[in-house]
């Protein structure tokens, strides 16, 4: 038997600061401690995994290609723009591919005058292969490609940063995730789909006029029921002026309370984005119906200014992701800035309106490849059930343990106790997170906890049928378990480590409360429990060793 | 002193024809079951397969006839529904492969917020899983699985000798693929938590084997004079007590567990309870008798004493 000293201090110490770690994460008590003490220990309990509390876990790529589509397009009407504003007459421009523009043009002297114009557009370069004489196909160079697509993740991650953070969620978590993909997750949301909605919503704001002349020529309907809009495009589709196109008012019918459309002609042309807001907050109107204000900052100001005055007692559509949400006529020149956005919505669907315009637009729309929805009360469900059997689980097997191994039972009883509180107060301590994958990592981690001490009260009954004398059963049950002990623990840590290198998500919340746990019961297998047993041997002379 | 076993002297080692015809079986069901995942027949939980689940929590008692009924008048067939009866919650499952649209989850939800008005619910939990992230995540569990079966054959060689870790590795194999077959059989979903439950059996019934195989290895150095067959039964009998009290704490932990841990514990604690019966049988009837099969000359474990 050796000295006791140096590993009783250390058994102490480990249980003190377990302790210390652990308590945070049960509530109940941790309240009930004085104030000076809660200022001095670590207030953070071990984090619970979305399946255990609740909450959302997305994984969404932002479709880059449509990114890319996106900055081509608007390319496309700045050219048609400039060529109005030259008095260049052409036929069309359209993007023919995913980065290709194809302007057509009918007198063929006007070729080299449109060429030259592609040094206002230095991101394009001419295709050779367009022969012809009223045709020009633009490329869209491949750094810029490039340079779209790597922008336009880390601006979702930003958008998506901003919008969570004014959403107001305790402790969200948005990371890239390879190349492509946004991992979001947020614990504990109490209204998952807003939330969604919230992150998804690509949110471009942009003021476009109305082609009201051209609307008659048209012939419109006045209103049309919801989900016939592709009817509409495709019935418009051949007489559509150049330059413009159809978007639709989202309207709701007083009395009855159903949806319905109506279809407005609206020339391309972006007068003004979302990008020059500064500030948007929600209203109440004076009939009680909630708006969005909006402000712009000094730039946007003076240009929202200098188009309200050209377009006095003109319609100007405010189009959030292609769908108009009013499109009112400008009365006067507006001046200072600012500017409402009206329409069908609740007081809720008006405020968080205002939390994207605030946050900011998508550069391009996301694509929710994994979405795990927890809802509250099953998280809180799976969490009161899982802790009760287990309790009663435990409770059998610390009876059971005592019923078996009488004296000796409870002290292995003890090293089982001592290896949750050190399991949860290590997970606490490395802001890891416990799922329910994590749970059955305490499972097996509780099972090898009983397997050693089992291993070593048989040796030590053995040792004991073969007449020895108490302190040196106990000594030579602990040496023989020994190798066994660490062999089997060894071979599951081998386990454990290649699960938590290669696995993912789950499976490595599984392995990290599975390595930990391995340690721990290493050491309370074979350090703590010895301890106590040469205490006792050391303190009373046993005579009989009750196992 | 209370024991369940006394001294033992059973002859496990001559039993093992018998075993082994039973563990060919078990093995057999598990390959039938690991063929039919790899070729996507099996019943495979949507975080592999990809695809929408939406659990709901009705206030009232709801028919699942009729629920499956308006999902089909909705344009969603081939859901499969599975309910949990006391508490009126109702899982509807819908695979990839039977709907490409997107917002699964919410059309479901939209179809019973419709058709039943007077039925109020709340979404327990909805998951929606594209199929390119279950591939990846199969991928990685297989990865994660062959290297560390490596590790241990690795391992187990050098510490005892190289058939010592082939058999434990060949042993753990079997019990994760008796389980599998099992689950097969019983047409259970085969989800990221069954699992998991399989990789914590496979740590269990490696323990169980090592420490059955310490047992062999002390024993072959104490008596060399004894045929490897009685020194093998010899170690089972002395560690048979051990094992038995073992396995009997962890099933008295697992049913409670199966019983009463709620839904998303029960299939993850039924796999265990599966598990650590299947793992201890074949410490003693499996791993033990492989080794016999490639009688090797133990001479390295010998010399080392």
């Amino acid at each position: 038997m050796k000295k006791v000293g140096g590993r009783l201090t250390l058994l102490v110490l480990v249980v003190v600061v377990s302790v210390i770690f652990f308590v945070p994460s049960y509530q109940p008590f941790y309240q009930a401690l004085p104030d000076w003490l809660k200022k001095v220990m670590p207030s953070k309990g071990v984090t619970l995994g979305l399946d255990l509390q609740g909450g959302i876990h997305l994984v969404m790529e932002v479709d880059e290609d449509r990114a890319v589509e996106i900055a081509v397009d608007r390319s496309v009407v700045a050219l048609q723009d400039l060529l109005v504003d030259k008095k260049i007459p052409v036929e069309s421009i359209t993007r023919t591919g995913p980065t290709q523009v194809t302007i057509q043009f009918q007198n063929a002297e006007l070729k080299a005058q449109i060429q030259k114009m592609i040094d206002d557009f230095p991101t394009f370069s001419e295709t050779e292969s367009a022969g012809s004489a009223n045709r020009l196909v633009w490329e869209l160079r491949e750094a810029e490609v490039k340079r779209i697509k790597d922008s336009a993740i880390n601006q979702a991650l930003e958008t998506i940063r901003n919008r969570i953070d004014q959403f107001g969620v305790a402790e969200p978590m948005v990371q890239r995730q390879g190349l492509k993909q946004i991992v979001v997750q947020l614990p504990g949301v109490k209204e998952p789909k807003r939330a969604k909605d919230l992150i998804k919503e690509t949110a471009l704001l942009e003021f476009k006029m109305l082609d009201e002349d051209n609307q008659l020529k048209l012939d419109l309907p006045a209103r049309i029921p919801k989900d016939k809009e592709a009817e509409i495009l495709k019935q418009a589709e051949a007489k559509l002026p150049i330059g413009d196109q159809i978007l639709f008012e989202r309207a709701v019918e007083k009395d009855t309370g159903r949806e319905y459309r109506i279809p407005y002609l609206v020339k391309k042309r972006v007068m003004l984005t979302g990008d020059v807001l500064s500030d948007a907050r929600v209203s109440i109107g004076q009939f009680n119906d909630p708006y969005v204000s909006i402000t712009f900052d000094a730039k946007g100001g003076r240009e929202f200014e200098r188009i309200t005055g050209d377009n006095v007692k003109k319609r100007m559509a405010v189009v959030l992701d292609n769908t108009i949400y009013s499109a009112p006529v400008i009365q006067e020149r507006i001046t200072g800035g600012r500017a409402q956005i009206t329409g069908t919505f609740s007081t809720q669907e008006a405020n968080d309106l205002a939390i994207v315009l605030r946050a900011g637009a998508l550069p391009a729309p996301l694509k929710i490849i994994q979405d795990l929805t927890v809802g509250p009360s099953l998280g809180k469900d799976s969490i009161e059930k899982g802790v009760q059997a287990t309790l009663f689980a435990g409770a059998m097997v610390v009876v059971f343990m005592i019923v078996y191994y009488r004296m000796s039972g409870v002290i292995a009883d003890f090293a089982l106790v001592l290896n949750l509180v050190c399991l949860i107060g290590a997970l606490s301590a490395l802001n890891a997170t416990l799922t329910l994958p994590g749970i059955a990592g305490i499972v097996l981690t509780i099972g090898m906890g009983v397997d050693s001490n089992v291993l070593i009260f048989e040796r030590i009954r053995e040792e004991l049928r073969l007449g020895k004398a108490v302190r040196l059963a106990v000594d030579g049950g602990y040496d023989k378990a020994l190798l066994t002990i660490v062999d089997s623990h060894v071979t599951t840590l081998i386990t454990g480590v290649a699960l938590f290198l290669f696995g993912t998500g789950p499976i490595k919340g599984f392995a990290v409360t599975l390595c930990l746990g391995i340690g721990i019961n290493l050491f309370t297998a074979l350090i703590g429990t010895k301890v106590i047993f040469d205490l006792l041997n050391q303190r009373h002379k046993v005579e009989q060793l009750s196992i | 002193m209370l024991e369940i076993l006394g001294k033992t002297n059973i002859d496990f080692m001559g039993k093992r024809r018998f075993s082994f015809l039973f563990s060919g079986i078990m093995v057999v069901l598990g390959l039938i079951a690991v063929i039919q995942i790899s070729r996507g027949a099996a019943n495979l939980g949507i975080d592999f397969a990809g695809g929408t689940a939406v659990q709901l929590k009705f206030d009232q008692a709801i028919r699942i006839d009729e629920a499956r009924k308006i999902l089909e008048e909705n344009g969603l067939a081939n859901a499969e529904l599975q309910e949990f009866g006391q508490e009126n919650k109702l899982l509807i499952r819908l695979k990839t492969s039977t709907t490409l649209e997107e917002k699964v989850a919410e059309r479901v939800v939209a179809v019973f917020t419709k058709e039943f008005p007077a039925n109020h619910f709340v979404v327990d939990s909805s998951t929606e899983i594209g199929p390119a992230i279950g591939q990846k995540l199969q991928q990685d569990a297989l990865i994660a699985v062959l290297i560390s079966f490596a590790g241990i054959i690795l391992y187990v060689a050098a510490r005892f000798e190289l058939r010592f870790g082939i058999a434990a590795a060949l042993a753990t194999f079997h019990d994760v693929l008796a389980v599998l077959g099992t689950f097969y059989v019983l047409d259970k979903e085969i989800t990221l938590l069954v699992v998991t439950a399989l990789l914590t059996l496979a740590g269990y019934s490696m323990t169980d084997t090592v420490v059955v195989f310490d047992r062999i290895r002390e024993n072959l150095r104490l008596r060399r004079r004894d045929s490897e067959e009685t020194i093998i039964n010899n170690a089972i009998n002395q560690v048979l007590s051990r094992t038995i009290v073992t396995s009997l704490t962890v099933v008295l932990v697992l049913i409670p567990l199966t019983l009463a841990g709620g839904e998303v514990l029960h299939d993850f604690s039924l796999a265990l309870l599966g598990g650590v019966i299947i793992g201890t049988f074949s410490s003693i009837f499996v791993a033990s008798p492989l080794l016999l099969l490639w009688p090797g000359t133990s001479g390295r474990l010998l010399k080392r004493s």
